[in-house]
């Protein structure tokens, strides 16, 4: 089947979901959308475990917010809380993401080629085979995997001397791990999150995470799975258990 | 240095004459109050909580339960639970959790309101002869309706309306979420609205497959821990709530502790066994009211427009400008929660001492809403300390479109006000995960008591609003003409609006 291409110039985001939901409804495989230019809402709640979908622009916030299923790769950057609540499906994107990618996202994968941020992947979690990925290429801005419950997050920091430069990075924490390029000043941890030492089989069981992200974007895989990385978890799985007394 | 204990909060005795050692005391205490030894009920009196399970199955009457049997000095300021508390904290420097709403005695209001009714003049109705409309529809209200008329004079309405809920009286269960209660209590109010005709709120934890066939009558709820939330929860529900706060702890989060996520509520809510479900305070995603915006239109693009979505919000100072901001979002209904709503466990402090009460609340809401001209933009649901038919007519004439209830659903499935429910022991199978204690509850039977429920506060609400010579809810909501000030100060009949009796 032909991709179907629209032109979303001028358009609001109701009617381009619409056409998006009964091409994919009709079983169209491919949608190409060209001229975004700041349309919400883009693929929210879209199944399909076979469609792709690629995007030419700069979508607007919540980008496929609860998308299950489908592929979206963005030619542009991105707005506020692309892939929030992603249940499935993966989203590519050719430049940075805003604030919040990733939010309490529950399976899938969202790679981004450049930056990200503040709150990057906050309150992720998994369950199960569920287990959702966040991988930047660049930098992150402060409060990286925030509340995570689960799931990776991890920051390769390509060109930069030191991956990730802003605080508070897994500030109750209390499931997953963040995964990043390097050494990670301790006092950049927020609070509830600990550096654990990176080992062979960590590095191992991400290889396919990191050459896949670089294959997405045309990178040598190389040196990424032959450097050190600092790996970030949860202190406790209760980070607020001590906090309380009963009555 | 000891600080040693403090007195019992209650003492139990059984009557040895009555007990005829049927054990029945013993099998139901899942606090472990009662023991066998040597063929003798032993009794540890500290363990009790005043849940009434071992009074309730007694067939002799035999066990007497008394609260405070010790007394301390008494001082107007120094009140019991102001020492005991003090020595909580002195022994582990913590933040005291509690269980159930507020639990100090702030006047109430609905307590200082009275009911109108006919005399003489405009006779009454009787709700026996004459139709009581009691339908709400709760959603947006076109501002105005346009019709077409075809070459056969047939008249089509032109308007596009906005998805209504339709409610056949105006009372739904509020949002208490599978984790917090057991499936078995959840099961029973889910059935009961579809009983009734009415809905009920998932809470925060996901969908469990066995509430799946009363799905229709359910409000799905997404609050900031976004657990269980996927694309078919969200198509689910008849409606959408978007939590961001709760009367009985605003602006604060939601916690269930790790032992309450038992295999099932792990697979409901989707996050693994045993780990704790942390609800930040904010939706990281809504920063601002344009963010709350973009979340409503985000879940009506998710669910292609054909679901209301509504905004809870904690009862607070700035509630009806609050109120006013989010009627002018996409929502549907905003859902106002009173301080003295009802809560699995929350900090007494935030529980005892932040928020406002429901009264005061709904009615600068409805008022707010009025003066800007964008009443009609969204509904008006009242919840948090409404204990009967009378609470639920006044809530109505300050202007709320219906109303949740919660712990008056609980009682009605045998809850007695204990404010344990954060230990996940209750002996009434409610707010726990203990099969044993779940199987306490038949959904058939709990369902019929919820059920009953709400048909005796319609039809109370019914004979109230007939004697008022009123047939139609919409005659009554927002009428504070119907509404009397019985004690209350000029300052707060000011918010209320309404006058004093005799006036």
């Amino acid at each position: 089947m032909e991709p179907l291409v629209i032109d979303a110039k001028g358009m609001h985001y109701t009617p381009l979901n619409k056409k998006i939901r009964s091409a994919v409804a009709l079983g169209v495989k491919e949608i190409v959308i060209n001229n975004v230019r700041g349309q919400r809402f883009i693929a929210n709640g879209l199944r399909g475990h076979d469609v792709k979908i690629t995007i030419n622009g700069v979508p607007g916030g919540d980008l496929c917010m609860f998308m299950s299923g489908p592929e979206c790769v963005v030619y542009g950057n991105t707005d506020h809380a692309s892939g929030n609540t992603m249940d499935s499906g993966t989203l590519v994107i050719h430049g940075s993401g805003g604030d919040a990618v990733a939010h309490s996202m529950r399976g899938g994968k969202v790679f981004v080629r450049d930056n990200i941020g503040y709150r990057g992947g906050i309150h992720m979690k998994q369950y199960g085979l569920k287990r959702p990925i966040l991988a930047v290429g660049g930098t992150s801005h402060s409060f990286l995997g925030e509340y995570m419950a689960g799931g990776i997050v991890l920051v390769l920091g390509i060109g930069r001397e030191v991956s990730v430069q802003d605080r508070g990075i897994g500030s109750g924490i209390h499931g997953g791990e963040i995964v990043i390029r390097g050494d990670v000043d301790e006092k950049l941890l927020g609070v509830g999150a600990k550096k654990v030492d990176f080992t062979e089989e960590d590095l191992e069981r991400l290889s396919p995470v990191i050459k896949e992200f670089c294959e997405k974007f045309d990178i040598d895989p190389t040196p990424f799975l032959d450097t050190n990385y600092s790996r970030i978890v949860p202190a406790s799985s209760r980070p607020f258990a001590g906090k309380y007394t009963w009555e | 240095m000891s600080l040693g204990s403090v007195p019992l909060k209650y003492k139990i005795s059984i009557d040895r004459d009555q007990c005829m050692k049927c054990m029945r005391c013993v099998d139901n205490c899942s606090y472990g109050v009662y023991r066998i030894e040597d063929d003798k009920i032993i009794i540890d009196s500290r363990k009790c909580t005043a849940c009434h399970r071992c009074i309730s199955m007694c067939p002799r009457d035999a066990i007497t339960l008394q609260e405070r049997p010790v007394d301390y000095r008494s001082h107007p300021l120094w009140t019991v639970e102001a020492r005991e508390d003090v020595i909580n904290q002195a022994r582990t420097g913590k933040i005291i959790l509690a269980g159930m709403g507020n639990a100090v005695d702030y006047p109430i209001i609905f307590d200082r309101l009275v009911l109108d009714a006919c005399q003489v003049t405009n006779p009454s109705i009787d709700p026996l002869r004459e139709p009581m409309e009691l339908r709400t529809y709760l959603g947006k209200k076109p501002s105005k309706i346009e019709f077409t008329r075809d070459d056969k004079g047939d008249i089509d309405l032109k308007t596009e309306l906005t998805p209504n809920l339709k409610l056949d009286t105006p009372l739904m269960i509020g949002h208490m979420s599978y984790g917090a209660i057991s499936l078995n209590a959840q099961l029973s109010i889910a059935k009961a609205a579809k009983k009734s005709g009415t809905f009920m709120g998932t809470g925060e934890g996901g969908m469990h497959e066995a509430i799946y066939p009363y799905q229709d009558h359910s409000i799905v709820q997404i609050a900031s821990g976004r657990f269980g939330v996927n694309i078919d929860y969200l198509e689910r529900g008849a409606a959408i709530e978007i939590k961001v706060g709760q009367g009985a702890k605003p602006g604060i989060g939601g916690h269930l502790p790790g032992e309450k996520v038992c295999t099932d509520v792990s697979c409901t809510r989707m996050i693994p066994l045993g780990s704790d479900a942390i609800s930040p305070a904010p939706h990281h995603d809504i920063y601002s009211i344009e963010d709350l915006a973009q979340l409503v239109r985000s879940l009506k693009e998710a669910t292609e427009w054909k679901k209301p979505v509504f905004v809870k919000i904690a009862a607070v100072h700035n509630v009806a400008a609050i109120a006013a901001g989010i009627a002018r979002s996409d929502a549907d209904a905003v859902v106002i929660d009173g301080f003295k709503g009802g809560t699995g466990a929350a900090p007494k402090v935030f529980r005892d001492s932040v928020g406002m009460p429901i009264e005061a609340a709904v009615a600068a809401v409805d008022q707010k809403l009025n003066d800007q001209g964008i009443r009609n933009e969204v509904s008006v649901i009242a919840s948090g300390g409404i204990r009967n038919s009378g609470d639920l007519a006044k809530s109505i004439a300050l202007g709320a479109d219906a109303v949740y209830i919660g712990t008056a659903s609980l009682i009605a499935l045998g809850c007695r006000v204990c404010g344990n429910c954060y230990r996940g022991l209750c002996p009434w199978g409610i707010a726990t995960q203990r099969e044993d204690l779940v199987d306490r509850i038949d959904p058939e039977v709990g369902s019929e008591h919820v059920a009953n429920l709400i048909q005796g506060w319609t039809l109370e609400l019914s004979e109230l609003m007939g004697a008022a010579g009123l047939n139609s809810i919409e005659s009554l909501r927002g009428n504070r003409s119907r509404l009397r000030s019985y004690m209350l100060d000029e300052g707060l009949m000011d918010v209320l609006q309404v006058d004093s009796v005799g006036a």
